[in-house]
């Protein structure tokens, strides 16, 4: 691996973790399209600060950007608050208005710099050690791995000294508010870090997919845990997977690097999404198969309890019954009856069914579990009764 | 002579154009436990936001104790509608509890030991103590209810503001809520509640107001809530609706 290889890495890591951490507060405060907006209208923000200072990485262009981004925010939200239009609206409004200034402007008068617009929708990553600070003619590395640090370290400063003011605000503005932690300052203190990641990452992962970067961390972790530090936490372990394996799918695929970072931290969340312990898809199908097991068989069960002992009534436990009875079709009445012979709940006589004394524990178990008053033990009636497999 | 604990003056507040609380004059007499009623729409919510320095009015003033509600947060409490807050949210009981103390402690500092034996105790009032550690998601409406009701208390404030705690609780957690506020108001703290049930007022309340953008009357329920009040703040169709007072 050669140097710029893995000033590349360092860069892209520092990228994707200075994106997720903010990201985690836009997913919880539902605010997740504003970096959308903002990413883009810091464009003629970026292109002014160009002109002026020539240097892509330098402070002052973005604080310039940022501040761009800052008012993409402020004029969304002096539009909604007019009431004319609704808030997602607004934000549809600003956005593409700003961008569309900084697409002129690149076009018109920056044709032959290194901003063009490719450049600007995808970033490029590769080029970032090419661009290098050297101060009294010492090779001090690429300039991107001082911005997107010092932009890492602000966020990171920025949220453990603030982390009880935004958790406050994020959950109930109305209590922060009456307490004196003007939400409205906090709000603009988030946005202001949000615009200035994007700004800094808007060199490395383009204006696009710095979006993919700030949300997806956060929406995986989300999946993950309910506690708010170990999601910050998380979000950025998510960033740096993305960042390392994304680097290598590039570099094995000669294809972009932002590209392949955004591909992996949108595979993370489809992963996550389908088998996240205890939320994911897979689970979720898996538990109402369950349910829906155990309540069949317990509703057979407690019904031929019930009519045990009947020997007038006899028609009750004739499986054609359970048909009617229940408004099971027969193959679903014979999957049940099978299922509850497997688990030696029942015995069959001819067509007649009658309970076994396992069934008839069971049954008296699943009547006393539905109409228990409290929280029921459902975990030590299953360890007693039903092993549920498929 | 009788403190007020909110003194109300003139105040006028509106959302867009259409004026929501209209000339307002209101005083809150310290230690009584005082019922908000009025229709949807009426501004109840909007008033206690206003007092809280949620919502700007366009006119008038408030005062806390005398003094401007800037100057004297630490002796209010807030328990907002259940509804306005994500009960999805990454946090468990105690932290939402802990946020009561947040107020006291300022920007920064962070809640120690002192603060987390407070909560708990909290806790313990509202017959929550088993769900400390519980995620918040996994609680029920009337189990909110009471962590929010824990919250105000770590507040440790002089008045309680509380916006509809009895929305949609079952009547065991209404009891405990009730006998919580009871017990704050023979302690002389000052509680005021927005309240939708009518036939529980003369039982849960000592003091009324009643408001319709405007403010129609208040003073103690056993003068003040009677049908001819309730007619003009719900209007003359709730004379069907009649029964609920006894005067």
């Amino acid at each position: 691996m050669s140097v710029a290889q893995l000033e590349i890495q360092i860069i892209a890591v520092i990228v994707a973790i200075a994106c997720a951490l903010p990201g985690v507060f836009l997913v919880l405060r539902k605010r997740a399209m504003i970096s959308d907006a903002i990413s883009h209208a810091i464009l003629p923000g970026i292109v002014i600060g160009f002109f002026l200072t020539g240097d892509l990485s330098s402070p002052f262009l973005v604080l310039l950007a940022a501040a761009t981004g800052v008012l993409t925010v402020s004029l969304v939200e002096v539009i909604d608050r007019t009431g004319l239009v609704k808030e997602d609206t607004s934000i549809g409004l600003v956005f593409p208005a700003l961008f569309s200034i900084g697409v002129i402007l690149i076009s018109r008068y920056a044709g032959d710099v290194h901003l063009d617009t490719g450049a600007v929708l995808l970033g490029e990553l590769a080029f970032a050690p090419f661009d290098r600070l050297i101060i009294n003619g010492i090779d001090m590395g690429p300039k991107a791995l001082y911005v997107m640090g010092g932009i890492l370290l602000i966020n990171f400063l920025f949220i453990s000294v603030f982390f009880k003011e935004l958790k406050i605000s994020t959950f109930d503005v109305g209590l922060a508010t009456t307490l004196g932690f003007t939400p409205m300052v906090l709000h603009y203190l988030l946005m202001s870090i949000v615009s200035i990641t994007a700004v800094g990452a808007f060199d490395a992962v383009g204006s696009i997919l710095v979006v993919a970067l700030m949300i997806v961390p956060a929406a995986t972790a989300y999946l993950l845990t309910d506690d708010l530090r170990t999601l910050l936490i998380l979000s950025g372990l998510a960033g740096l997977i993305s960042a390392l394996a994304g680097y290598w799918i590039a570099h094995w695929l000669d294809a972009s690097i932002a590209g392949s970072m955004a591909t992996v931290v949108g595979l993370l969340f489809l992963l996550t999404y389908l088998f996240a312990p205890g939320r994911g898809i897979y689970f979720i199908i898996r538990r109402r198969k369950r349910q829906k097991y155990e309540f069949a068989q317990m509703t057979l069960t407690v019904h031929i309890m019930n009519h045990s002992g009947e020997y007038d009534n006899i028609e009750e436990r004739r499986m054609d019954h359970f048909q009617h009875h229940f408004n099971w079709d027969l193959e679903q009445a014979r999957t049940i009856v099978k299922q509850a012979l497997r688990n030696k709940f029942i015995q069959l006589d001819g067509d007649l069914i009658s309970l076994t004394n396992r069934g008839l524990r069971f049954a008296r178990a699943s009547q006393s579990l539905i109409m228990a008053e409290k929280d029921p033990n459902i975990n030590e009636f299953r360890k007693q009764f039903v092993t549920f497999n498929e | 002579m009788q403190t007020n604990a909110v003194e109300i003056n003139d105040l006028t507040v509106s959302y867009r154009y259409k004026p929501v609380l209209w000339d307002i004059d209101l005083d809150i007499p310290e230690g009584v436990l005082m019922a908000i009623v009025g229709p949807n729409g009426a501004g109840k919510s909007t008033l206690i936001k206003t007092i809280l320095g949620i919502v700007k009015p366009v006119a008038g003033s408030i005062k806390i104790y005398g003094k401007p509600y800037h100057q004297n947060r630490s002796k209010v409490a807030y328990v907002p509608q259940r509804g306005t807050v994500d009960w999805d949210f990454p946090t468990t009981v105690l932290d939402v509890v802990l946020m009561g103390t947040y107020g006291k402690l300022g920007w920064i500092k962070r809640p120690g030991k002192k603060q987390k034996e407070k909560s708990l105790a909290a806790l313990k009032e509202v017959k929550m103590h088993d769900f400390a550690n519980r995620q918040i998601s996994q609680l029920s409406g009337g189990q909110q209810q009471r962590v929010f009701l824990a919250r105000a208390l770590v507040q440790d404030a002089q008045i309680y503001f509380m916006d509809e705690p009895l929305q949609g609780v079952d009547a065991v957690t209404e009891k405990a809520v009730i006998n919580i506020l009871k017990e704050l108001k023979n302690e002389n703290k000052t509680v005021v509640v927005v309240h939708h049930d009518l036939s529980t007022v003369p039982d849960y309340f000592d003091w009324v107001t009643f408001l319709n953008v405007r403010r129609i009357a208040s003073g103690k329920v056993m003068t003040v809530f009677n049908d001819a009040n309730l007619e003009k703040t719900y209007g003359s169709s709730f004379r069907t609706l009649k029964g609920y007072t006894t005067a």
